[in-house]
């Protein structure tokens, strides 16, 4: 009898899995700090597109709020830093997140398409541009200074995070509540009338998806040090979670996390030897994948190997 | 609407036609909630439901399919049903109870056969029936089918008279729209006629379609 | 105080104009052919550019630069559409997925002309300097560019507005936009007539940004801020509308002058409140359906 779509879990792809955990989680104790630092941009990467993917994905909303939930984690532990210890921080960055999501979600998901997009946008803009207003005009100083932590302390919270987004990820993908979510993503009215409560799914989806950003973005304040409103809320980190789960294929559970993975690499690679060429590659990257591969290239890789299995 | 005032007994099977334009769809839409009313009142088994959100009347037994189909056109005939299965009600059904009213169901309106196919791959017939399962699934005891024969062939139209019947047998009340005059005719023991949103007649069969007014109102448009 | 309104509501008028001529041009790519064009800024920012390299290297008056800007743009812009937007268009399942896929498209043409612009002009700021005496209307104080600006954007607006009442040619592209359907069986080639649309989108960006070239200092990275406010006020003035978005320019425009008036750096703050308020209350807008 079938069930609902379940990844098979064969011993092999669980072992390697495991195999790979293990292997990130022993890095810094033998490799330098720089590889250590990049895994770690790599990885905050990954739980930015996995998190946008887990609401986004089934629901064909495209959110560009992620700056905004990102930014708020960091100016939590810019906030909370010197008051809580740097686990609590992080917890209560991604709490906070977790309360605007909410409070975005409850007022916004009704409005559909092009208008969710553009007032996400606008969300993560607005608070951008107001900190900035308002550090500038009446605080005095514009910026804060973060307690500083060790390159190894943050990679293992960015590798906790990461687990815990995977796992999200996953059990969204095989519950109930995943299945309510593609079936308002496949077509919204349908699914109030056989008792989905559409509103209550996409809200808390939306501020699951937020959490983990928030939390991301406190623990990587610690790694800059020194952070303003323009950092904090940078559009890219809006755009960049789009791009890679478009560019590695929405429709599977690996597909955000080899696009991110790749891409956070990529750039990492174009901005040091090439800076001033990057934003181009990337353009032309995202038309090349819009053009010829809507289910991105993972999508790509499973049709040729396995013919559909997910 | 402007004005319509009606009551459906249970295991009725009622009819609604009217011109293109007159408001069924609409009327569907306030009654099952998404379409919310200004003045008046819908009241279910003796309940208030106007006010009510989609899924919570749904919940409370009435389902509908829809004039143009709605279907979760990427997932698999099995799993557009045993959502319903799983959300149709208030209280939490174990997957295995979906799964096997699923499987049932899905005999009932002969789909069992193409249940892993996608629900965006199958002939209109089909998708209309799978519509009716989903709609089943939830286990209304009020069904209200929008244009269900819409786009069907004679025989495919026949067929679902059948099915139509056989829902009636299992003591699910139906309310239909649809311009098949012939599938109405037979099959409903009542029939209600709109028009520019106010009901003009109701009454059997017979009566309706030797109505003056009902025939005027046809043959002006 | 007779003098300070002035002063506001003239300055508002002439960034009122910039903002119109922009939000026209979304309108028309946005309203007949369904794309979110968010790198509308860049071409705005080209032409801005290309006006300041005509200026600066050839001594070309940006007024004339506007009138080849525009028409370079409205190709480009069509071009644009006839391959990229086309393509998508033909290959999309459904117009909710052409509104995606168009959208991350245009992201990866803004990223594309920005960096090219980059790596012509290089980040800095550039300005030049051009009819830069100042005028006096009746007390209040503009430099001449300023006031030029404001004529060349009304008179554009209005020229559009006979335009597209008045011609057949206009008359077809106000039905594309309200019924596609009906539009073809009358006989419009839509095609061609999305790309037009299209074209005359980048055409408005054309004329707007030597004109902004000309008041203001600019940057490579200026143009996803004229997007957003070309965004705010077509969503103000009601999607689909191009009145609406004419009408909606000049009163954003006007909002902005009080708005800097008292604060100045708090005007696109007051934009996006304004723009989130409309959206949660009346995301029609002033003239929307």
């Amino acid at each position: 009898m079938e069930g609902l779509n379940v990844i098979t879990k064969r011993p092999v792809t669980v072992g390697a899995v495991l195999l790979i955990l293990i292997l990130l989680a022993v890095m810094p104790f033998y490799a330098k700090p720089y590889p250590v630092i990049s895994l770690t941009n790599i990885l905050m990467y990954i739980i930015l597109t996995v998190s946008w993917v887990i609401f986004s994905g089934p629901t064909h909303y495209i959110s560009l709020a992620s700056a905004a939930f990102f930014g708020v984690g960091i100016y939590t532990s810019a906030l909370l830093g010197k008051i809580l210890p740097l686990p609590l921080v992080v917890v209560a960055g991604g709490f906070a997140s977790f309360i605007l999501a909410l409070f975005i979600g409850l007022l916004t998901l009704r409005l559909r398409g092009m208008y969710f997009i553009i007032f996400t946008f606008s969300i993560s803009e607005l608070i951008r541009h107001f900190l900035l207003w308002w550090e500038t005009n009446v605080e005095g100083t514009v910026g804060r200074w973060v307690v500083m932590v060790s390159h190894n302390t943050v990679y293992y919270i960015i590798l906790i995070i990461f687990v815990m987004t995977m796992l999200m990820a996953y059990l969204m993908r095989q519950s109930r509540f995943g299945l309510a979510l593609r079936c308002i993503g496949e077509q919204e009215e349908a699914a109030i009338h056989i008792g989905i409560n559409a509103t209550i799914v996409k809200t808390l989806t939306f501020a699951i998806s937020a959490t983990f950003m928030g939390a991301s973005g406190a623990i990587m304040a610690t790694r800059w040090t020194y952070i303003d409103p323009r950092i904090a809320f940078d559009p890219h980190l809006s755009f960049m979670p789009v791009l890679m789960a478009i560019f590695g294929g929405t429709g599977h559970l690996y597909g955000p996390l080899f696009g991110a993975a790749i891409f956070a690499y990529l750039e990492e690679i174009l901005t040091t030897k090439f800076p001033y060429y990057y934003m181009l590659f990337f353009g032309a990257i995202l038309i090349v994948v819009i053009l010829f591969l809507p289910h991105g290239f993972f999508g790509l890789i499973q049709k040729r190997w396995k013919g559909g299995s997910k | 609407m402007y004005q319509v005032d009606f009551e459906i007994n249970p295991g009725e099977v009622v009819g609604l036609i009217g011109p293109n334009g007159a408001g069924k769809t609409t009327l569907f839409n306030l009654i099952s909630g998404f379409l919310p009313i200004t003045v008046g009142e819908i009241r279910y088994k003796g309940q208030k439901i106007n006010g009510l959100n989609p899924h919570q009347i749904c919940w409370k037994g009435v389902a509908r399919t829809f004039q143009s189909t709605k279907l979760f056109a990427g997932m698999t005939v099995f799993e557009n049903v045993v959502s319903a299965s799983l959300f149709g009600s208030k209280r939490t059904v174990s997957l295995f109870k979906a799964e096997r009213e699923t499987m049932e169901l899905l005999e009932f309106v002969d789909l069992l056969s193409v249940r892993t196919m996608l629900a965006k791959d199958l002939p209109i017939a089909h998708q209309k029936r799978l519509e009716v399962a989903r709609a089943l699934a939830t286990k209304p005891d009020l069904l209200m089918f929008d244009e269900v024969m819409a786009g069907l062939n004679p025989v495919e139209v026949q067929e679902a008279m059948g099915l139509v019947a056989k829902i009636r047998d299992r003591g699910i009340t139906i309310f239909m729209i649809e311009h098949v005059m012939k599938a109405i005719m037979e099959v409903c023991d009542r029939i209600i006629v709109l028009h520019h949103g106010s009901k003009i007649a109701e009454g059997r069969p017979e009566e309706v379609a030797n109505s003056p007014k009902v025939i005027e109102v046809y043959l002006g448009e | 105080m007779f003098e300070a309104i002035l002063n506001i509501v003239i300055a508002g008028l002439i960034m009122g104009g910039i903002y119109a001529l922009i939000a026209v041009g979304l309108s028309l790519q946005y309203g007949v052919g369904r794309v979110l064009n968010i790198s509308h800024g860049e071409f705005i920012m080209l032409g801005a550019f290309a006006t300041w390299s005509l200026y600066t290297l050839l001594g070309v008056s940006p007024l004339i630069s506007l009138i080849i800007c525009g028409p370079f743009l409205f190709l480009l812009g069509f071009l644009i559409h006839r391959t990229l937007f086309q393509y998508l268009r033909d290959k999309s399942e459904s117009m909710g997925a052409f509104a995606d896929s168009s959208l991350l498209a245009s992201f990866g043409l803004l990223f594309i002309i920005q960096n090219i612009a980059l790596l012509i002009w290089k980040a800095d700021l550039r300005g030049y300097s051009y009819l830069n005496t100042p005028v006096s209307i009746f007390g209040a104080i503009f430099t001449a560019n300023r006031i030029v600006a404001l004529l060349f954007a009304v008179t554009i607006s209005l020229a559009f507005y006979l335009f597209l009442t008045h011609t057949r040619m206009g008359k077809a592209i106000r039905a594309s936009a309200e019924d596609p359907m009906t539009a073809q069986v009358m006989g419009v080639n839509i095609h061609r007539m999305l790309a037009i649309c299209f074209g005359l989108g980048a055409l408005m960006a054309g004329f707007a940004g030597p004109l902004i070239s000309m008041m203001y200092e600019i940057q490579p990275t200026m143009g996803i801020e004229y997007t957003i406010i070309a965004i705010i006020v077509v969503v103000l003035g009601g999607l689909g509308s191009i009145t609406g978005s004419l009408i909606g320019g000049f009163s954003l425009g006007l909002v902005g002058s009080i708005v800097t008036y008292f604060n100045p750096g708090l005007s696109l703050i007051a934009y996006y409140v304004i723009f989130i308020l409309l959206l949660l209350i009346r995301p029609t807008g002033i003239l929307g359906k």
